[in-house]
């Protein structure tokens, strides 16, 4: 079906628009993007669909001059921002200047081409993991902690099982229905198994900072080995290690359930627990 | 509690005594000179008795010629201490008396040096005074942010610690370059920053002040490096250890109390941490924990000797934003702190729970955060970042957090004089539920006392009144650096700091 013929009106306003050939038009021709089918392709939105109007702010460092604020605009303009309109431009220190831009963006997003790359389990507030833990579990998790062999960091353990957390997330010592027992540096791999076991430890999350001459896969595996070796199968508790120089998908290799890496936070962690303990449990006793 | 404290030491009460004393330094291992020292003598005759009659007892007989020597003659098991009797326990004791008096000179000659300072320089303008953190990690990084952060307004630079510092129990030596998320803090750091700032005082003309952080097992050995190399405020929580990093309850007042001598004797402010209470729980549902927080500090701090102009008692804008009215429930309870403590400087701390990372939504938060501070009449002001939770503060971000401060007390500044809300109104009526609140937490506390004759705060501490958290005596990290002391125990510096005698 032909749509009905434009306006003179219509005719107009759409000569003067820009990008017209990635617009989505209300009244869109035949092979023109229409409003009323979700377009692949899309722009930033300022005001009017399609103008691509960004917003900028950053600080060169150069004191506050006419050069300075070319220089803020070739910076935008290589940044794809076409026009590109400086709207403040200030002096924060002797040679520092703060710029505020604003302008259109030459770019175009697709979106076939975003990778989403999902979590295999959801992260919960502090409150979910808890009544899952006492509705499910119906009893507390406990969690040891340690940095193992020689490693003295504790930096990575004591972010996610201290209270005082990381990056404004509290540790899991925080969350009532985990029983958390830090062991601290430097603690021996059969200390850290004989602990766990007296403790009917339901996880054990281990520290590895130091990595020379690749400490941090050593102690991995044999600290694995250990809990296999005294543990019957099925029993040994979930092991965990955390560190920022793993590979994410080596967990098989090293013998554990999970690898966690830099910027992890307690919140993940206490999530990953649950998703492994109680809604996909692995034939572990209560 | 105080009862408590007065009858045990610490490991790092002891090593602080001997950094009085002069011992500095470490090993090629980084492992401190006042560690050996203490560890070794420990191992020969116990802590109970205190170091300074076994290791000045050594110097006398020769042993080594200074404690240096000594340190690193014990440290390779060249040395065996013993306890003095007697004339030799007598002679020890003054001799120890004498090294170590030196150390509280230094401090006294310190603060009248920040007295003159000030007398010169003079102290900002405006009330409150601005507080802006620095946190590199390397401290050669630091001095120039902390300087420029100075020239744009702050008159107070806090050089925050590196993450875990707390849980060590040595203090690292020299300057550092790395850190997690802080910069260690040192002696040779302290003197670093303190020196780059007294020349930034002098360029400004007003005494830019110098912050650390004495918490944590080395607390005792963090406040007396900050008296020798000048430091103006600390962060010095009674209870924030045991609760936040899960330190051993008794090593904490223990560490706490003498801390707390240092900081009065050397003139130093100390900054408390209610805002902790308030990330952990409800901003408004725990309210009174805050105000009961700040009973307790004044009281331990009062009872070790520092004055109300030291007391920069903590507390902060932490209600969820959604809530209704939640700008005059800040009002209240700030208005409450600076009612009950009119003459401390009270330290008013940002937004950062709520901090979504939306940086146009914080930079109005922190707008109400400042003009919370503005009405009320608040000490120090902790300066919030639209950036908290993001990144370490940008350049531009500190620029547009200070003209966010500026504005607010240009504009409002005076308004302490005309907000007097009315006895029946909603800021008052909530500023008294708060006060019964934490009356009646108070009286909980007391009540609460067991029968196993432990004072009734550390009951309280184990059942988990305070931040939810069970922290009983019997467990945390440090207990087994506390000793129960004996008869006859001598510490020369507890009893210079206690006299007030510098001889």
């Amino acid at each position: 079906m032909n749509p009905p013929p434009r306006t003179e009106a219509q005719e107009t306003r759409n000569k003067s628009r820009q990008h017209v050939g990635q617009r989505r038009m209300e009244d869109a021709l035949p092979g023109e993007l229409s409003l009323h089918e979700e377009s692949p392709l899309v722009r930033p939105y300022g005001d009017t669909t399609g103008d691509g109007m960004v917003q900028i702010s950053f600080t060169l460092p150069v004191p506050h001059d006419k050069r300075a604020e070319g220089a803020a605009l070739q910076l935008a303009a290589k940044m794809g921002m076409s026009p590109a309109i400086l709207v403040h431009a200030k002096s924060i220190a002797p040679s520092f200047t703060f710029f505020v831009v604003y302008g259109a963006v030459t770019h175009l997003v697709d979106l076939r081409e975003v990778e989403v790359v999902e979590r295999d389990f959801d992260v919960l507030s502090a409150r979910d993991t808890n009544a899952l833990i006492r509705k499910r579990l119906r009893r507390k998790l406990v969690v040891v902690g340690a940095c193992i062999g020689t490693d003295a960091h504790t930096v990575g353990i004591d972010a996610i099982l201290n209270i005082k957390g990381f990056a404004g997330e509290k540790g899991l010592e925080y969350y009532r229905e985990m029983a958390v027992h830090n062991l601290g540096a430097q603690v021996p791999i059969p200390e850290l198994v004989n602990a766990a076991h007296d403790l009917r430890a339901d996880a054990v999350l281990v520290s590895q900072v130091v990595t020379q001459k690749d400490a941090h896969i050593h102690n991995t595996t044999a600290m694995s080995a250990a809990f296999r070796e005294a543990f019957p199968a099925g029993k040994v508790p979930l092991l965990i290690v955390g560190g920022p120089r793993f590979e994410e998908g080596s967990a098989k290799e090293l013998g554990v359930d999970r690898i966690f890496g830099r910027g992890t936070t307690p919140g993940e962690v206490a999530s990953y627990l649950v998703h492994a303990m109680i809604e996909r449990p692995k034939g572990k006793s209560a | 509690m105080v009862n408590l404290a007065k009858r045990h030491t610490t490991v790092s009460v002891e090593r602080a005594t001997l950094r009085l004393a002069g011992l500095s330094g470490a090993d090629h291992e980084r492992v401190p000179w006042v560690n050996h020292l203490v560890d070794r003598v420990r191992q020969d005759v116990g802590l109970e008795h205190g170091v300074a009659l076994p290791v000045w007892d050594a110097l006398r007989r020769g042993d080594a010629p200074d404690l240096t020597t000594l340190a690193q003659k014990a440290a390779g098991g060249a040395v065996t201490f013993r306890l003095p009797e007697g004339k030799d326990s007598t002679a020890a004791g003054k001799a120890a008396r004498t090294a170590i008096s030196r150390g509280v000179r230094t401090i006294d000659k310190q603060r009248a040096t920040r007295d003159k300072l000030i007398a010169r320089h003079g102290d900002p303008k405006q009330k409150p005074w601005i507080y802006l953190i620095v946190a590199t990690g390397d401290i050669y990084e630091d001095i120039p942010q902390a300087q420029a952060a100075a020239r744009e307004g702050a008159d107070i630079i806090a050089v925050i610690r590196s993450t875990g510092q707390s849980l060590l129990d040595f203090v690292p030596e020299g300057a550092t370059r790395e850190g997690y998320a802080g910069t260690y803090a040192t002696q040779e750091n302290f003197r670093l920053m303190r020196a780059a700032l007294d020349e930034t005082s002098k360029e400004l003309g007003r005494y830019v002040r110098l912050t650390n952080y004495a918490s944590g097992l080395c607390m005792p050995e963090i406040a007396t490096l900050a008296g020798l190399e000048r430091l103006d405020m600390m962060l010095n929580d009674s209870m924030y250890g045991i609760l936040f990093r899960d330190i051993n309850p008794i090593r904490t007042f223990v560490d706490q109390r003498f801390s707390r001598q240092i900081h009065a004797r050397a003139g130093i402010i100390i900054n408390t941490g209610e805002d902790n209470y308030l990330t952990t729980a409800d901003a408004v549902e725990a309210a009174h924990t805050v105000t009961v927080s700040q009973l307790l500090n004044e009281y331990f701090a009062k009872e070790a000797g520092l004055a109300d102009w030291q007391l920069g008692l903590g507390h902060a804008f932490e209600i969820d934003p959604t809530v209704p009215d939640s700008f005059r429930l800040e009002l209240a309870h700030a208005l409450l702190a600076r009612t009950l403590f009119p003459d401390a400087p009270l330290k008013w701390m940002p937004p950062t729970k709520h901090m979504t990372g939306d940086i146009f939504r914080g930079y109005l938060l922190d707008g109400f955060f400042n003009l919370v501070g503005a009405m009320t009449g608040q000490g120090i002001l902790l300066v919030g970042m639209m950036t908290e939770a993001v990144v370490t503060p940008w350049l531009s971000d500190r620029d547009l957090a200070l003209q966010n401060v500026r504005y607010v007390l240009d504009a409002a500044g005076g308004l302490t004089e005309d907000f007097h809300p009315p006895r029946e109104g909603l800021i008052q009526t909530r500023a008294r539920q708060v006060l019964r609140e934490a009356i009646d937490l108070l009286q909980e506390i007391v009540d609460d006392a067991e029968e196993t004759g432990d004072p009734a705060l550390l009951a309280a501490i184990a059942d988990g009144t305070f931040g939810a958290m069970k922290r009983p005596p019997t467990k945390g990290k440090g207990l087994d650096g506390v000793a129960r002391k004996a008869p006859g125990y001598l510490n020369p510096a507890t009893d210079l700091l206690s006299e007030g005698s510098d001889r």
